[in-house]
């Protein structure tokens, strides 16, 4: 076991008390005199461009107190994508356009003092719309004579507009042509993948005012205090200095919330009308006005000798950014540079187009391109190796990446630009492997593909997986202490907790360094006035690139702590150690952080107060693999997954509870990604199925038997090895799933979610589904 | 149509409401502070509103507030004992249950209902229970063990909201075990 305190235990979350007696908390929580609701008017067409709108029966309504139209509003290209300046993504959206492009954008909006007077104000909004032919199908959306999605002059960063094509990446590392020639078996298949809905229970929200100080204040429910404030001082045409952003806790994220979504146009509202506006979806909106996961087409062909050694490896990619380019070759981007190297084939190629449609914009989503690219990869890898006769872990284990490696492909597929190589610190994934099966019985388990006679077949697969841990050279956070009187601390951090905990984490690590007890940190996050500048909760970045913040300045605020405490103690500060909330000099004598505290104010007319930031020059990947039970049922096509285990290399894990809870919510998302959640639009680009009946989320009675195990390593440039977990869990649900079914009934599902439809087809067709 | 006085109880305090007829029960209770009640989705799916109606849960998003005339309420407000955390809410805390939270309220409600009913639910009794609260953080693994752990200590004890973190004195513990017999 470790030797630390505070870090590696299974802590109470340090904010769970308001959260479990349902104090006031969330973005909504709060009492405003003279709220106006806000609403937007959403376009009833895939692709359309307003040929007139008439306001003035809306703005007569009594009650109503603005009205917005593109007419009303500054047009500045923009990314809704928050992301570090500058943006990778195409700045293609605007407040408000004349143009609208997917049923659901915003056409107007307003803002009135009642939810049912804003709403009749939307009905009065007059529009006459110019009907343009939708591009829906992303296998087409480049054909000759499509319509062209981004017509507009001043949108920039498009990769060719009059194509729809909104980015591409082209990398080879090698040749894969040349390593093909080597191949003793050569496999290619084709995978799908569908949008999906981040489904945080709270919807998007935010509430806008104008402080005594005129200033705009943003109270919003985001992942990125930071850039929100930024992207909404452009939009608005107002400073950053005029701007406060307010996170307070948020009801979930999962990358829905890595974007600005409404505050833009709530803020628009709340300068027109002068008084306090909120904007909250509804949950029908979030199906049609927020953020997916991109829909893909993947292309898989890899070539191996007949040992098993993967020689060749190329990717092709098809995927739908929706009707605006947030994320767009990011997210691609990753589905390349962190799937593909999990195994070390000397020729690796990606090749990826990413299509505008006429449907609601993709972006971020807990695992940014992998999930996609994984259950690809891992099924493909599955067959190969079945093909083989290969034992599918000893084949993986085989070419998998393992420490002392250098990723080259990241180097070349960075954040939308070049990257840089990752070196392999720390790797535990064949442990990962190793105490995965054990923990599944998988040896006793498999059938190998033979379907057997009975209704209900029974088969187990597994999956690997891997993800980065934060932006190599691209995030960046900061933190901020200051002691009490008592011997508390105020730790002020831009990171931004969204459920995850890592408030919890940060102050552990902050308790662990200073030497002090977890209820001795008093941690705040996050509000762009007051806590320093981070660029926000996504990229599994906040444990590693903020906590290693929090360590740098904990470390500083300790220094400064010592050399008060030297002058108490008579002794040379750097011979002081602190623990158990005092400062210890060699011969045992001690001095509480109080007294330090209370010397450094009233004796030395001076505090201790240190901000540190922090930022890597790597993104060392966690590991994962997962194991997967399933029962096929001949009759009616249903899959039931009765046990999932998961056994994933974090590094050291600061909090193991909230670990397990990371992973197994990950779980959770895969798992609908896999059997049940898909967004599905109808010829005229409507989610038919916009509500939590026809859009199936996992239930605690739907849920299987979840087994997590934590693999320890130890990542050097992690705070206390630490690496990350939010993520990487749900990239091989889905693969360990579609391989399971193999091994029970002996067809390959190449298309997520895996329905009872297309399992009875594969049931009755098995040759076409080998 | 015009407004209504309705008499109730909430958290076992009674309460006079003027409401509009269409006004729904989820609305009526944020507006009067209660502000553990959540909006998820207003269609009765998610669960995200639960508050316990007579005992039993409800999705308050489902229900006009003239509905709940001459009924008794129990939101996630009226669950802790003056200071002290329902052992349900203890044991959230300590299993890890909670993430980011905004289901918790109605997750707390529900399981308390099965307690009342049940003291020593199986595990499927448990997630029968929690079946109507979405979660979209946790998998639902913690919430179901902190659900069964709960039931496994008794109802009987309380830990001190202002120390949450304190564990259970031996007094307590004994006071508890009276108290199931």
């Amino acid at each position: 076991m470790s030797a630390h305190r505070v870090v590696g235990r299974r802590a109470r979350k340090v904010d769970g008390l308001k959260l479990v007696t349902g104090r006031t908390a969330f973005t909504d929580d709060i009492d405003l005199p003279g709220l106006l609701i806000g609403k937007i008017l959403p376009s009833p067409h895939a692709h359309a461009r307003i040929k007139r709108i008439d306001t003035r029966r809306a703005k007569a309504l009594p009650g109503v107190h603005a009205v917005l139209t593109y007419q009303d509003v500054p047009r500045v290209p923009h990314t809704t994508a928050g992301q570090a300046w500058p943006e990778p993504s195409p700045y293609d959206t605007y407040l408000l356009d004349s143009k609208v492009r997917h049923v659901g954008d915003r056409v107007a909006a307003v803002a009135a003092e009642t939810r049912a007077i804003a709403e009749e104000a939307l009905r009065r909004i007059e529009v006459d719309y110019e009907v343009l032919p939708a591009v829906l199908d992303m296998e087409h959306a480049m054909d000759k004579g499509a319509a062209v999605i981004h017509d507009e002059p001043d949108s920039t960063g498009i990769d060719d507009a009059a194509r729809n094509l909104a980015g591409e990446i082209h990398r080879e590392l090698g040749s894969a042509e040349q390593g093909f020639r080597q191949a003793d078996l050569i496999v290619e298949r084709e995978y799908r993948t569908p949008r999906q809905q981040h489904a945080a229970i709270e919807p998007h929200i935010v509430i806008c005012w104008l402080d005594a100080d005129d200033r705009l204040v943003i109270r919003t429910s985001t992942q990125i205090p930071f850039h929100v404030r930024r992207q909404v001082a452009m939009i608005l045409q107002i400073p950053v200095s005029r701007i406060r952003v307010i996170k307070p806790r948020i009801g979930g994220g999962f990358g829905g919330k890595q974007e600005m979504v409404i505050e833009d146009i709530c803020a628009a509202l709340a300068l027109a009308a002068r008084r306090p506006v909120k904007l909250e979806y509804t949950r029908h909106e979030e199906f049609f006005m927020a953020r997916t996961r991109h829909p893909q087409v993947l292309r898989l062909k890899m070539g191996v000798k007949k040992d098993g050694t993967i020689v060749a490896h190329h990717m092709k990619v098809l995927a739908a950014t929706g009707a605006y380019g947030g994320h767009c070759t990011t997210v691609q981007g990753n589905t390349g540079s962190k799937v593909l190297p999990l195994y070390r084939a000397p020729n690796l190629k990606f090749d990826c187009d990413v299509v505008y449609v006429n449907a609601p914009p993709a972006g971020a989503f807990r695992g940014y391109g992998c999930p996609q690219g994984f259950f690809a990869q891992e099924s493909l890898v599955d067959e190969i190796a079945h093909q083989l006769g290969m034992d599918p872990i000893a084949f993986r284990l085989k070419n998998a990446i393992r420490q002392g490696d250098t990723d080259e492909l990241s180097a070349q597929l960075g954040e939308g630009r070049k990257g840089l190589p990752r070196l392999i610190r720390s790797c535990g994934l064949p442990q990962c492997l190793a105490r995965g099966a054990e923990a599944f019985g998988w040896k006793t388990r498999r059938t190998g593909g033979r379907r057997r006679p009975g209704r209900v077949l029974h088969g187990v697969g597994l999956a690997c997986s891997m993800q980065g841990s934060g932006i190599a050279g691209v995030d960046f956070a900061g933190a901020f202490f200051k002691l009490n009187e008592d011997g508390s601390f105020n730790l002020q951090v831009g990171a931004t907790d969204l459920g995850t905990g890592s408030d919890t984490v940060l102050a552990q690590i902050a308790a662990e360094t200073l030497g002090v007890s977890l209820d001795k940190i008093l941690i705040y996050s996050s509000d762009t006035d007051f806590t320093p500048f981070d660029v926000g909760a996504y990229a599994s970045s906040t444990t590693i690139i903020s906590g290693g913040a929090v360590k740098k300045a904990a470390e500083k605020t300790r220094d400064a702590v010592c050399c008060f405490a030297a002058k108490l103690l008579d002794a040379n500060p750097e011979d002081l150690t602190c623990r158990d909330d005092r400062v210890f000099a060699p011969g045992g004598k001690s001095v509480t952080m109080g007294e330090v505290a209370m010397f450094a104010f009233y004796k030395e007319k001076t505090q201790v107060m240190e901000g540190s930031s922090h930022f890597n020059t790597d993104s060392p990947p966690p590991f994962c693999a997962q194991f997967a039970e399933v029962e096929v049922d001949t009759e009616t096509g249903q899959v039931k997954v009765p046990h999932l285990v998961t056994a994933v290399d974090l590094g050291v894990a600061i909090n193991p509870m909230q670990a397990e809870g990371q992973a197994e919510g990950a779980v959770a998302q895969g798992l609908g990604y896999t059997l049940a959640e898909e967004m599905v639009l109808d010829e005229a680009g409507r989610v038919v199925n916009a509500n939590f009946c026809d859009y199936k989320i996992f239930t605690a009675e739907d849920m299987p038997k979840l087994t997590t195990i934590l693999v320890e390593t130890e990542e050097p440039l992690g705070p206390y090895g630490a690496k990350s977990i939010a993520e990487v869990p749900i990239n091989g649900v889905g693969p360990a799933v579609a391989n399971a079914i193999f091994d029970a009934a002996g067809i390959r599902l190449r298309r997520l979610p895996i329905r009872p439809d297309a399992v009875l087809a594969a049931l009755r067709a098995p040759e076409a589904a080998r | 149509m015009s407004d209504l006085v309705i008499h109730l109880r909430v958290n076992g305090e009674p309460r006079r409401w003027t409401v509009a007829p269409g006004d729904l029960l989820l609305d009526v209770l944020r507006r009067e502070g209660y502000w553990g009640v959540k909006r998820g989705c207003e269609t009765g799916e998610c669960g995200a509103c639960a508050v316990l109606l007579d005992g039993e849960p409800v999705n308050s998003c489902l229900m006009f507030a003239a509905q709940a005339e001459g009924r008794g309420l129990t939101t996630i407000e009226g669950i802790a004992e003056r200071d002290r955390l329902d052992p349900i809410q203890e044991a959230f805390l300590e299993h890890g249950g909670v993430q980011c939270g905004y289901c918790t309220p109605a997750m707390v409600l529900c399981a308390k209902a099965l307690l009342e009913r049940s003291a020593h639910p199986t595990e499927a009794e448990v997630r029968e229970a929690l079946g109507g609260v979405f979660c979209r953080c946790t998998g639902y693994k913690k919430p179901v063990e902190a659900v069964l752990a709960a039931a496994s200590t008794g109802r009987g004890g309380r830990a001190p909201v202002r120390a949450a973190a304190a564990r259970p004195s031996r007094a307590a513990a004994r006071a508890r075990k009276e108290a199931g017999r």
